[in-house]
């Protein structure tokens, strides 16, 4: 391969804000005919993103596109499939209860007339052309993971895709999955399909890919040859910046060595009734925090939900102080003294109800006399908590008109103000704004002096060393492993989330 | 804007309806004015406005608390129907009891028949996850069925061979609360059980859960609270309170059973329901308005020759607009939300 | 009762069963082509009820104008009605993402007023219900003795069953519409990123299903009766809404459920005239129990289309 080669996909300039955050800042990306390219970031660094600017998914505030050398405007995904670009997303958009030659075809034919045999046809000769074996009459719902990403390749080559998208592929794929996956790319790379592989998986991509570009913080950071890069080289261009200087007082009280939280070999599935932990086992003590650090979709969801009472485990046990609390029941957890601070602000508030209510709403029985809600209570309760956690809001206002700052600060409030021995936090700090960040890091360290046992789940690596005491890496659902504080580093971390073992 | 929504959607309504009126050839200004200033203008049909309001201000309240609750009852007339039957057949057999045993009896056995005839769809839907849309619609037809049943079978009039039943025992009767007119006890009733209800879903703490569950199930659930037990008793609760209009029907109006004895009130009640915005408070202002409009569109029809059924387009059209007038509620959420 | 006797009263109960079939297949198929698109039309009652109406006024005005087509003009009248309500239910649940079953009610209560308004402004109130002379049945095949009675059906039946089915049975599983339409009420989100305009989809769905729900009542006016009233519906709609569940979503199982379901209107019909005590009202009774058992049993599996009830909006 030269490299004067006509690029099939040439990106300059890429631009995208969201709001405040700037998820490309002047992008530049090329992709060869025929290769298989790695484009490798953390969470957030802009990846998914630019590849969905490419397939029509958002559309840049600047920068130009050109596919084979030819300037393309892409507005849709349907403009994307005219160039020859197809992309298979994370969520897959297949109709279940379908077969697979349907689910192909779909969209793709004009005519009056549905001619499903020739379409079987066609469909298994596509098939057969790039190694994907797979049953054109089988149902999309009878199908596993991997065999439905199968399909949505199946979809992308049958609309003549010659440049293919693959978000995370490998997220939702047990290992012999991944390496069907392989062997398909490296038919397709015969073929002369050109292939962006998004991933964060150094292993993967040292494996799979021809080329890498790096991006950070919505930039490229480099491009080269994988095979003259190393796995730490690219770890560091990954994550590398200058550690943030860690303000939190290191008094680890040994007073309180006993655990106040306790999972024994925890197991849970997924939504979708995958695997989500497996045999997952950790202490969190008294007075300290422990941090959790992991790629998203890696099973954090999940054990915050198992320590909320709101998923089942399959087996194992929660032990919060002594008390078993498996599978009880939000209503027992929190009776057992566990706090919860959950991912999604909207998944644990009624929007419609006051900020009064939802302050009350998780113990509710304290705001009540002989089954009349004793409403001088609540709002002397709910304006005490306004006034201590600094909240703008009234207690009347529905809570879904705050903003996210201040509806977050009312979760924090109904939560912190009993004093829970154990709190469970999952991305405390998402879609806040620097105040209000900074207010509940502080309130978190100040539960944590007080002596309640904190397990803090974020994607954002600075928070997790800025405030944790311990970190654990959680990576398919396991902790990998568990560092202190003082001796993890960010590379450390990065190479441990991306699935590689020291 | 609570109060702005409906009074815009009135006017939408009557801004629509007017081509019918237009069409038989009489002035709309003037059939509005038959519609909702006549009936007020005498003693008497503004008395039969709260008549018939009655059951309206029972089964819009059973149907604003479940859809509350986040249980799409359909089955309101079924369950009114399943009143009546069993109002009338414990009215039947009262002949030696006295008022202050026959009445209430007659009443809780319909309060008792709506939560049966509810409690089917209720628990295929928190047991078994099956969509109580259909379930209590279907029952209306059976409920409707049932009734016929009766009338044609065991409870024929003896005497005229009408279906219809024989008249339930004196001491099982609403006495009135005018006399020489239709107003009867059930309308006192009628408002407590509403007053009752709006105090319940905002000053108790089953009320709250009760809205909690309906707005926002999974946000219940991390709560803790038991959605489908919460959810279980929203349903028996609304088919309590349909069926005991049903009963109120039978004991206050007509003293025996008819097929006609709902005649859509059920349905009527989603229209109000609607109209209230889910609020058992506002539930009066509704059950009244549709009252008039029903007790309107016969001076209407006396006054200008418009055909009565005027009153159902009307209330039809007011349904539909109201639904897409609550949208700019949720317009106006959107804007708060920029704002803030 | 006698062999020959027993043979006749057969023949004359599938014959009757026939024609009971016909609007509740019409209907029923409507409802299939909107539930598959994700669209629960509750509309289909009144649709009925004003397609039977516009039907017979229309036919009636035409048939005193001396019209010699007056019957189609009423057919076509009634499909006009139909598709003007289907659009109005589509516009409500579709483009305004209103609940469903509140609109679907609503339209139900807004056609039963308009019909009966009309009816009033039309027809006046008489003592004698206005008439029309309806369709008369036809025999295609006829000279076999036995059959006779059972080949001697209207048109609007053959078409039912010999056309309407089959050509469901195509436009569902064998175009391209149907397989988008299936598509749309399965999970809009992956039509639409297979570039289906879901919103078009659903509105050709409703306004096929008015269309269908409209010419069941229009038979009922139209062949059936010769004239219209009140009770002329009576629930039929229900029953459809039972129907579709009970043939899990497919037209041909749509034909053998409004056979059924016609079987029992029929045998109920003939059983009072023999003088039998059970009361009807069970026979009447049992598609609706049917059906909620049916659900009962299937539980979660029963196979609603996946977007059912759920409006679709693009992010």
């Amino acid at each position: 391969m030269t490299t004067d080669e006509v690029p099939a996909v040439r990106m300059r300039g890429i631009w995208k804000r969201f709001g405040t955050v700037v998820a490309n800042r002047g992008v530049d990306f090329d992709l060869r005919p025929g290769e298989i390219h790695a484009l490798l970031g953390e969470n957030g660094a802009g990846k998914s993103t630019l590849m969905r600017i490419l397939y029509g998914l958002y559309r840049a505030d600047a920068g130009t596109i050109a596919v084979n050398g030819a300037p393309a405007t892409i507005r849709s995904p349907h403009d994307a499939i005219a160039h020859g670009i197809g992309m298979v997303t994370q969520h897959f958009a297949l109709v279940s209860p379908m077969t697979v030659t349907e689910n192909v075809i779909l969209g793709c034919d004009q005519r009056i007339r549905l001619d499903l045999k020739a379409a079987q046809q066609q469909v298994s000769a596509a098939a057969d052309r790039v190694g994907l074996s797979i049953d054109p009459r089988a149902l999309v719902k009878d199908l596993s993971v991997g065999q439905r990403q199968r399909v949505e390749i199946l979809k992308a080559l049958y609309r003549q895709a010659r440049v293919l998208i693959l978000d995370e592929p490998t997220a939702v794929l047990v290992p012999q999955e991944v390496e069907q996956l392989f062997a398909t790319l490296r038919r397709l790379r015969q073929e002369g399909v050109s292939v962006v592989f998004i991933s964060h998986k150094l292993h993967e991509v040292m494996q799979i890919t021809d080329r890498v570009t790096v991006m950070r913080a919505g930039e490229v950071v480099g491009a080269a040859e994988t095979s003259r890069v190393t796995p730490t080289d690219l770890a560091r261009m990954m994550v590398g910046r200058p550690t943030i200087g860690v303000i939190k007082p290191r008094t680890i009280s040994a007073a309180q060595p006993q655990a106040a939280l306790q999972l024994e070999g925890v197991s849970a599935r997924n939504n979708k009734g995958l695997p989500a932990l497996r045999n997952l086992s950790l202490e969190v003590r008294a007075g300290e925090i422990l941090g959790v650090a992991g790629v998203a979709g890696n099973g954090q969801t999940e054990l915050a939900q198992v320590i909320e009472g709101v998923r089942p485990v399959t087996s194992g046990r929660l032990l919060v102080c002594g008390q078993d609390i498996t599978n009880a029941g939000p209503r027992r957890a929190m009776d057992a003294g566990v706090g919860r601070i959950p991912e999604d602000r909207h998944e644990s508030v009624v929007g419609a109800m006051s900020v009064a209510y939802n302050m009350a709403l998780e113990h509710l029985d304290e705001f009540t006399r002989s089954g009349l809600i004793d409403r001088r209570r609540l709002r002397q309760h709910a304006e005490r908590l306004i006034g201590q956690y600094q909240i703008r809001a009234r207690p009347d206002d529905p809570i879904r008109t705050l903003s996210g700052g201040n509806m977050q600060k009312v979760i924090l409030a109904r939560v912190l103000d009993r004093n829970p021995r154990v709190i469970v936090v999952s991305q405390p700090t998402r879609g806040l704004d620097v105040a209000a960040t900074e207010y509940v890091r502080g309130k978190l360290v100040e539960q944590r002096q007080k002596g309640a046992a904190i397990l803090l789940i974020s994607e954002d690596l600075d928070e997790i060393l800025e405030l944790s005491d311990r970190i654990a890496v959680i990576y398919e659902g396991e902790i990998r492993q568990i560092l202190d504080a003082g001796e993890a580093t960010l590379e450390a971390l990065g190479l441990l989330m991306a699935g590689l073992r020291r | 804007m609570r109060v702005i929504l409906p009074i815009l959607a009135v006017i939408i309504t009557f801004a629509l309806t007017s081509a019918l009126v237009l069409m038989v050839g009489a002035s709309p200004l003037e059939a509005y004015y038959h519609f909702l200033v006549e009936p007020l203008s005498s003693r008497v049909s503004a008395v039969e406005v709260l008549v018939k309001a009655t059951p309206l201000l029972l089964t819009g309240a059973a149907v604003a608390v479940a859809f509350s609750g986040g249980f799409w009852n359909i089955g309101a007339e079924g369950q009114f129907l399943a009143g009546a039957v069993a109002a009338t057949a414990i009215g039947l057999n009262m002949h030696s009891l006295p008022p202050a045993v026959a009445v209430p009896l007659t009443l809780i056995g319909g309060v008792a028949a709506g939560m049966a005839w509810v409690a089917t769809p209720a628990l295929m839907k928190t047991r078994l996850g099956i969509d109580e849309v259909v379930t209590t619609l279907l029952l209306n037809s059976v409920a409707l069925l049932a009734v016929s049943a009766l009338l044609n079978g065991p409870w024929r009039d003896p005497i005229s061979q009408w279906p219809q039943s024989p008249d339930i025992a004196a001491a099982a009767i609403l006495p009135k609360l005018i006399p020489r007119s239709r107003l009867h006890l059930g309308f006192l009733l009628a408002i407590l059980v509403v007053a009752a209800l709006g105090f319940v879903l905002s000053r108790t703490a089953f009320g709250v859960r009760l809205r909690a569950a309906g707005m926002e199930p999974d946000a219940a659930r991390f709560a803790g609270i038991q959605v489908g037990r919460v959810m279980l008793t929203t349903a028996l609760l609304s088919g309590g309170i349909a069926g005991l209009a049903g009963a109120i029907e039978v004991a206050g109006i007509h003293y025996h059973l008819i097929e006609a004895i709902s005649g859509g009130h059920g349905y009527t009640g989603i229209v109000i329901a609607t109209l209230s915005g889910l609020n058992p408070w506002a539930v009066v202002p509704a059950a009244l308005f549709i009252g008039l409009i029903d007790t309107g569109s016969q001076t209407v029809s006396r006054a200008l020759g418009v055909p009565v059924y005027l009153g159902e387009v009307i209330q039809a059209t007011l349904l539909l607009v109201t639904l897409a007038v609550l949208l700019l509620q949720h317009y106006r959420i959107r804007w708060e939300r920029r704002a803030a | 009762m006698s062999e020959a006797s027993l043979l006749a009263f057969l023949v004359g109960l599938l014959a009757a069963t026939l024609r009971v079939a016909t609007p509740l297949l019409y209907a029923t198929i409507g409802e299939v082509y909107s539930e598959r698109s994700g669209v629960l039309n509750l509309g289909i009652e009144g649709v009925m009820f004003l397609g039977a109406f516009v039907g017979f006024a229309a036919a009636a005005q035409a048939e005193a104008a001396g019209w010699g087509a007056y019957l189609w003009v009423g057919l076509v009248a009634a499909m006009i009605s139909g598709l003007l309500m289907a659009l109005l239910m589509a516009l409500l649940s579709v483009t305004l993402g209103l609940n469903q079953h509140v609109a679907g009610l609503g339209i139900t209560l807004l056609c039963t007023g308009l019909a009966m308004f009309g009816f009033r402004l039309v027809f006046g109130e008489r003592p004698v219900l206005p008439r029309i002379s309806p369709f008369s049945q036809l025999n295609p095949f006829p000279g076999t003795p036995i059959l006779d009675p059972l080949l001697n059906q209207y048109l609007l039946t053959y078409l039912a069953f010999l056309v309407l089915v089959p050509a469901s049975v195509w436009v569902l599983y064998h175009s391209n519409f149907g397989l988008q339409l299936r598509a749309v009420g399965e999970n809009p989100e992956a039509a639409d990123a297979a570039g289906i305009n879901v919103f078009r989809i659903r509105y050709a769905a409703l306004a096929i299903s008015g269309v269908l729900m409209a010419l069941g009542g229009a038979f009922l006016s139209l062949a059936q009766l010769g004239a219209f009233s009140p009770g002329i519906v009576a629930g039929r709609g229900w029953v459809c809404i039972a129907l579709v569940i009970f043939a899990r979503w497919d037209p041909l199982r749509a034909m053998f459920g409004a056979l059924l379901f016609g079987g029992m209107f029929a045998l109920q019909l003939r059983l009072q005239t023999q003088g039998f005590q059970l009361p009807y009202e069970v026979l009447l009774a049992l598609p609706y129990l049917v059906t909620i058992l049916a659900l009962a049993v299937a539980g979660r599996h029963a196979p609603y289309p996946g977007a059912y009830l759920k409006p679709y909006r693009r992010e």
